[in-house]
């Protein structure tokens, strides 16, 4: 049988700020439609090891590839892959100065290259995906934690990318906000969108997580299914930290 | 009242007044054309610098900061007189007073606009350049979209305070002859041998710049209260 060509295929990837060596060599490969979690203490290179699959950091080494391009090659133009990339951060990072829906919508008019219109009519079909086109024309300031997130991810599909990296999407919502989020995840996994999470909302990996991988050091350290990684960790510093997690 | 009089008549002669009246519209006119060229040029100057400081390639910042350096450090009259003489002894052909006035001020402003950019820039937390190169904008598109519209409203009293300071900067044109407000309110002294064409000038630059301190004012009070 043919391989199924993956996704996000990151080979070996090295990456040092100066002397200080955060990833040490390590692989990720998404298959179509698969959900992968990554888990790990802060500072384990999570969010390096994200920001490596779009290239926000230059690995040191190594090779990654998106639905079998060597984005990493030289004369890439990155701009164009990374529209096949949706990343949603910690932070939200909305646009102040913009409209919930003028958030939606720039990369559409700018990189897409879509007219107003049409780019303004597929921002609003994204924000119904999120449950939020009754905020099209709200400010980010205007909105709670939950509904920025939530229009942040919108800010990503609309581009109808082949893979959404989460880099701690709920980590920075008030606890009664984390379930809008999560939900409107779900959803979109079950559209069948390709996805990489960081994140230390356990119970939301058990449910949709087909791959858990659990960070250390700069290392892979343990992956597998999640009721293997979390019902029977094998490693010892994967049982430590799973205890310290769920210790509060 | 003898000296009530007397100083009717050398600081608030309204005979003069009328008299020397079509020189100082002349010489307003021509402080506004400088200004409404001068202001635009420097403050465009100055974010192209400070864009391009923004991509740290670290030879052309090195570069920048000597020109800003330089231009801060030089006094803008010292400036203007160097470019007006000079210019047309290094380029063997005369050069229009205008001309010259107007590259020494956009010299000059550029590195104090730039200045202001820059630290607008610096203050948009790094996430939102990361979040508009994530959805595939180029550096550029990113800085005109995202980063630049929100760098410089909080930089807006800045801006305005220094668009201030230009515009009074731009009276020193008239030590080199060009006939702009100050410097036709000075001729004209020298033909009514009274003070009054330098009392109208003041007047006319309060009036003019008196709404845009009113500005910096409530520009001012609003960022304080969205603290
Ligand atoms: N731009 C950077 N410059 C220097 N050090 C960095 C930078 N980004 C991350 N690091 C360091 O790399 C390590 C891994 O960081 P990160 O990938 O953010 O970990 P995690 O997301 O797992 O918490 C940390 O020690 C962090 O301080
Ligand atoms: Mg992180």
């Amino acid at each position: 049988m043919a391989r199924v060509e993956p996704v996000v295929e990151a080979l070996a990837i090295h990456k040092s700020f100066g002397d200080l060596e955060v990833l040490k060599g390590v692989n990720l490969t998404v298959a179509p439609q698969e959900l992968v979690f990554i888990i790990g203490p802060s500072g384990s290179g999570k969010s390096t090891l994200l920001r490596c699959c779009n290239l926000l950091e230059e690995p040191s080494s190594g090779v990654v590839k998106i639905t079998g391009e060597d984005i990493t090659a030289a004369g890439v133009d990155i701009n164009q892959v990374r529209q096949r990339i949706g990343m949603v951060f910690q932070s939200f990072n909305l646009y102040p100065h913009m409209s919930a829906l003028g958030n939606v919508s720039l990369a559409l008019r700018k990189v897409k290259k879509q007219p107003r219109a049409q780019a303004e009519a597929k921002a609003q079909e994204a924000l119904e995906r999120v449950g939020l086109a009754h905020k099209a024309d709200a400010y980010p300031t205007e909105l709670s934690g939950g509904q920025q997130q939530r229009v942040a991810i919108a800010r990503a599909i609309a581009m109808e990318p082949d893979v959404m990296l989460f880099d701690e999407p709920t980590s920075a919502l008030d606890p009664e906000l984390v379930g809008s989020v999560l939900e409107v995840m779900r959803e979109l996994r079950k559209s069948g969108m390709t996805m990489v999470v960081v994140s230390h909302e356990m119970r939301f990996a058990r449910d949709a997580a087909d791959r858990v991988l659990f960070m250390d050091a700069g290392m892979v350290v343990e992956e597998g299914p999640p009721d293997e990684v979390f019902g029977a960790p094998k490693h010892e510093r994967t049982k430590a930290f799973l205890a310290s997690v769920n210790g509060h | 009242m003898v000296e009530w009089e007397v100083i009717r008549f050398s600081f608030f002669n309204l005979e003069t007044l009328q008299e020397i009246w079509p020189m100082l519209w002349r010489g307003w006119l021509m402080t506004v054309q400088l200004c409404v060229a001068v202001v635009p040029l420097g403050f465009f100057a100055g974010t192209i610098l400070a864009t391009i400081y923004s991509l740290r390639i670290k030879s052309v910042n090195a570069a920048l900061i000597v020109y800003v350096d330089f231009f801060r450090s030089v006094p803008p009259l010292v400036l203007l007189i160097y470019v007006t003489y000079g210019i047309p002894l290094l380029l063997g052909a005369d050069i229009d007073a205008f001309v010259a006035v107007l590259f020494a001020f956009t010299l000059n402003s550029s590195s104090y606009f730039g200045e202001i950019v820059r630290a607008g820039i610096e203050s948009i937390p790094k996430g939102q350049m990361e979040a508009a190169r994530s959805t595939g904008l180029t550096t550029l598109q990113a800085m005109r979209y995202v980063i630049l519209p929100q760098a410089l409203k909080n930089v807006a009293p800045d801006l305005t305070s220094n668009t201030i300071e230009l515009i009074k900067a731009t009276s020193i044109a008239s030590v080199v002859a060009l006939p702009e407000l100050l410097r036709m309110g000075r001729v004209a002294q020298g033909l009514v041998y009274n003070a009054t064409p330098l009392i109208a000038v003041a007047v006319i630059y309060l009036i003019m710049l008196w709404p845009m301190v009113r500005l910096l004012s409530r520009l001012e009070r609003r960022m304080m209260s969205s603290r």
